[in-house]
């Protein structure tokens, strides 16, 4: 089974070593500019949302490219760039819903996630668990098994009282 | 590159603002951050000036390895003279603001002059503007940077302030950046705040090359391991630095009703699992993946629904160990007070338990606090000072001077409940039963200080085999090491390779929680050659990196020699010599230190570091270090 990245907001702490092992491995530099993942912060609240493509099944990016650039590879479910058809036109970063595309402006291209060909760093190197790539069955996993503990926390108890 | 951010001098009298490269030959000597700003510090301030004059000057930096691949690489340093003490201020917070200062094309700033008018920095991708700051004079640390960032149209901007305190010039003055990341030590704030600088904004979207970025990738993989696989840095990741007041109140080794006892008895509702119930998540600084800091939100009372983060380990001591207070919202309304109001809290707590003493002793009386009363385990009196101090209001306006001058205006001999070092209050743990956290706190460069030397190790009884590897590289050392620590036996070598340990770590901008400060398997000089390598290509190894802390720590010394600093300095107030611990457990109790044998452990720093008997670095220490000679203003 193919693997996707499942991000986990409740768990991000903010950090943005993602952002630095997405540039670096990418373009051999440190700026959160020209990496394909950020991490939005409202600072004073305590908010981190991490924010990256999410490699739509029926990618608005796809549909709105003119050269056909951009396109799906169902190997590895995730959304290619051709950048020999690119043109630049920067259509695709207005389609994103999610703002996940963005224009690398000293490597002159537009960028996006493409999961490092299989091995995404960030998630890699996100030692909280927010960022991680698994199997497309363990995506919602984690969080059904967490409510479910509440829920059987609550059972339990209502049961222990009903019973007396 | 990494090796290629500029310095940029700053002059607020005139205007001028100047950008220069960093010579590679400067990097090999001082590599950045701290040891950096104490060599431009040691140039360009001339001995003798008032702190708080225009003659001072603010040296803000980003650590070499900041924004690198270095595990946390994240931290500014601060420094100038102190106003607090008049030797070194130095100060280091973590955050975002450094990595934004590097990505914005700088790793120095030295700030001169004074500005007519309150003003602040905007320092965006090379280029520096002094900005207006009257929109921002007279908001606290969290409101100034929303301000700012509004005003810049950029949420992104990162902004280093200080708060009304820094404006109001109290002594302890903090410099802060987002909520809580604090430089606290030595009164930084009360230098900007003298200087009408309100805070220094940066954005930066410039390229920091990495030189081998495969292997930097690979080998902060390897390092962060190493770093979350320690036990400590689990137990931090959950409980922050609170687990530290665990570990020691349960011994007996921290300092209650300024210093009458060493144990807050009965306190099970400030213990750190106690606090963690108003914990809602943990966060931290840049590329860190322990995250030591709390969250949460404030539960009942005047600030009740306000958000926070913290509290920490000097929160604790300050707001209920050294006040003998037990009540956790004191805590977490303390830290915010000190959070918004941008005052060092270590400070802040230590005055306000020497205040109590004295009003206990009747040296200070209700006329003095104007009705407050002011006793040992009054938490409304604890949060009044708070207020009194940063706003300078009467008894808080004494206060607000440091410990010293606030001795000499009090009088009565209140200058003997003092605990201080240089000037400098001591954290609230206490070193009687402690012969090396003693010595470290006695001869730290800038006062009585846990963060320039303490070796925290030493409270693990680690077995000698284990603190033989660590201590005898990258320099040899084959002489007594004890894992009892009490003794006083190998001490003073372990103070000395933790200070070259921490000022290594303070160059290249990495966090002490990633070093051998709180873990016996944590990385230091062997891991950072590597990191340097792969990073930034320079190559130096463990023994170089050495070397430069060495150089550094001597110019601190030899700043501190200039400003009148004597080998009585360097020793600690009677009551730890003359007044035996409590309480605790039985190893820790009826404790005193020894004053022939604390001698003896001073005699024997002096010896490894190369100094006289009086502490002053020998010539040939300072001709092997290559600083014989009057500095010759390379930069």
């Amino acid at each position: 089974m193919q693997k996707m990245l499942v991000v986990d907001y409740e768990k991000c702490t903010g950090c943005r070593l993602c952002e630095l092992v997405c540039a670096v491995k990418h373009e051999g530099v440190s700026n959160p500019l020209r990496a394909r993942i950020r991490i939005v912060k409202w600072e004073m609240k305590g908010i981190m949302v991490p924010m990256i493509c999410n490699h739509c099944e029926s990618a608005p990016c796809i549909a709105v490219c003119p050269t056909n650039a951009r396109t799906r590879d169902e190997e590895q479910r995730k959304v290619n760039v051709d950048y020999d058809k690119c043109i630049g036109c920067r259509m695709c970063i207005v389609a994103c819903p999610f703002g996940a595309i963005s224009f690398d402006p000293y490597a002159s291209k537009i960028i996006s996630c493409d999961l490092c060909d299989g091995d995404p760093r960030c998630a890699d190197f996100c030692e909280t668990g927010a960022l991680r790539y698994v199997e497309a069955s363990e995506s919602n996993k984690q969080r059904q098994r967490e409510a479910a503990e509440k829920l059987y926390e609550s059972i339990r108890k209502f049961t222990a009282t009903y019973t007396g | 590159m990494a090796l290629n951010r500029k310095i940029a001098y700053i002059d607020l009298s005139s205007g001028k603002i100047e950008t220069r490269p960093i010579p590679l030959e400067i990097r090999k000597m001082f590599l950045g951050g701290r040891g950096l700003d104490m060599y431009l510090m040691y140039n360009h301030i001339k001995p003798g000036i008032d702190p708080l004059g225009p003659d001072n000057v603010a040296l803000v930096s980003a650590g070499l390895l900041v924004g690198t691949l270095a595990s946390a690489s994240a931290r500014t340093h601060v420094a100038g003279k102190s106003p607090l003490t008049g030797f070194v201020g130095s100060t280091n917070m973590g955050g975002f603001f450094a990595p934004e200062m590097r990505w914005a094309g700088f790793d120095h700033l030295v700030i001169k002059g004074k500005a007519e008018k309150p003003v602040y920095l905007w320092i965006h991708n090379g280029q520096i503007e002094i900005r207006d700051g009257s929109n921002v004079w007279g908001k606290d640390v969290h409101e100034t940077q929303e301000v700012i960032r509004e005003e810049l149209g950029d949420s992104d901007v990162k902004i280093l302030t200080i708060g009304t305190a820094g404006e109001r010039l109290v002594r302890f003055a903090n410099v802060m950046t987002e909520l809580k990341n604090a430089g606290g030590r030595t009164g930084m704030g009360a230098l900007l705040g003298s200087k009408n600088l309100k805070a220094i904004a940066v954005r930066g979207t410039m390229d920091i090359k990495i030189a081998h970025p495969s292997e930097a990738l690979e080998y902060n993989r390897k390092i962060i391991r190493q770093i979350t696989s320690a036990k400590v840095s689990q137990t931090q990741g959950r409980l922050g630095t609170n687990f530290i007041w665990g570990a020691t109140n349960t011994q007996g080794l921290v300092r209650v009703r300024n210093f009458q006892l060493n144990q807050l008895e009965d306190s099970d509702d400030i213990e750190p699992e106690k606090l963690d119930e108003f914990n809602i998540g943990m966060t931290g600084c840049f590329g860190c993946q322990v995250h030591c800091r709390g969250k949460y939100i404030i539960p009942s009372g005047p600030y009740a629904g306000v958000y926070e983060e913290g509290p920490e380990y000097t929160s604790i001591g300050a707001f209920a160990g050294e006040p003998d207070c037990r009540n956790p919202l004191t805590i977490l309304v303390g830290n915010h007070l000190v959070n918004t109001y941008g005052m060092d809290t270590l400070e802040t707590g230590s005055m306000i338990a020497w205040a109590m003493e004295l009003y206990e002793e009747g040296i200070l009386t209700s006329k003095d606090t104007d009705g407050l009363d002011l006793r040992f385990g009054n938490d409304e009196a604890v949060i009044e000072m708070v207020h009194r101090i940063a706003n300078r209001k009467g008894l808080g306006d004494i206060l607000a001077e440091g410990p010293l001058r606030a001795a000499q205006k009090i009088g009565k001999n209140s200058i003997k409940y003092l605990i201080h070092v240089k000037g400098m209050s001591n954290l609230h743990s206490d070193e009687r039963a402690t012969t090396s956290l003693a010595l470290g706190i006695a001869t730290g460069s800038r006062g009585s200080d846990h963060l320039r030397s303490r070796p925290a190790i030493d409270l693990y009884h680690l077995p000698e085999p284990v603190l033989r590897k660590i201590y005898s590289q990258p320099v040899p050392y084959d002489g007594p090491l004890s894992s009892d620590y009490r003794d006083y036996e190998g001490k003073p070598w372990q103070v000395f390779w933790h200070e070259m340990c921490y000022e290594a770590v303070d160059c290249l901008g990495i966090c002490k929680y990633h070093t051998t400060f709180l873990g016996a398997t944590l990385p230091n000089f062997e891991e950072w050659s590597k990191l340097l390598y792969y990073n930034t290509g320079l190559e130096m190894s463990p023994l170089d990196i050495w070397t430069v802390a060495e150089r550094c720590y001597n110019i601190e010394r030899l700043f501190n020699i200039r400003e009148g600093l004597t080998r009585k300095d360097d020793w600690l107030s009677d009551r730890y010599f003359d007044e035996p611990t409590k309480i605790g457990i039985p190893s820790v109790r009826n404790r005193t230190l020894d004053r022939e044998k604390f001698k003896k452990m001073i005699d024997e720093y002096y010896e490894h570091h190369g100094w006289d008997e009086n502490g002053v670095p020998r010539p040939e220490t300072l001709r092997r270090l290559g600083i014989d000679k009057e500095p010759s203003h390379m930069l």
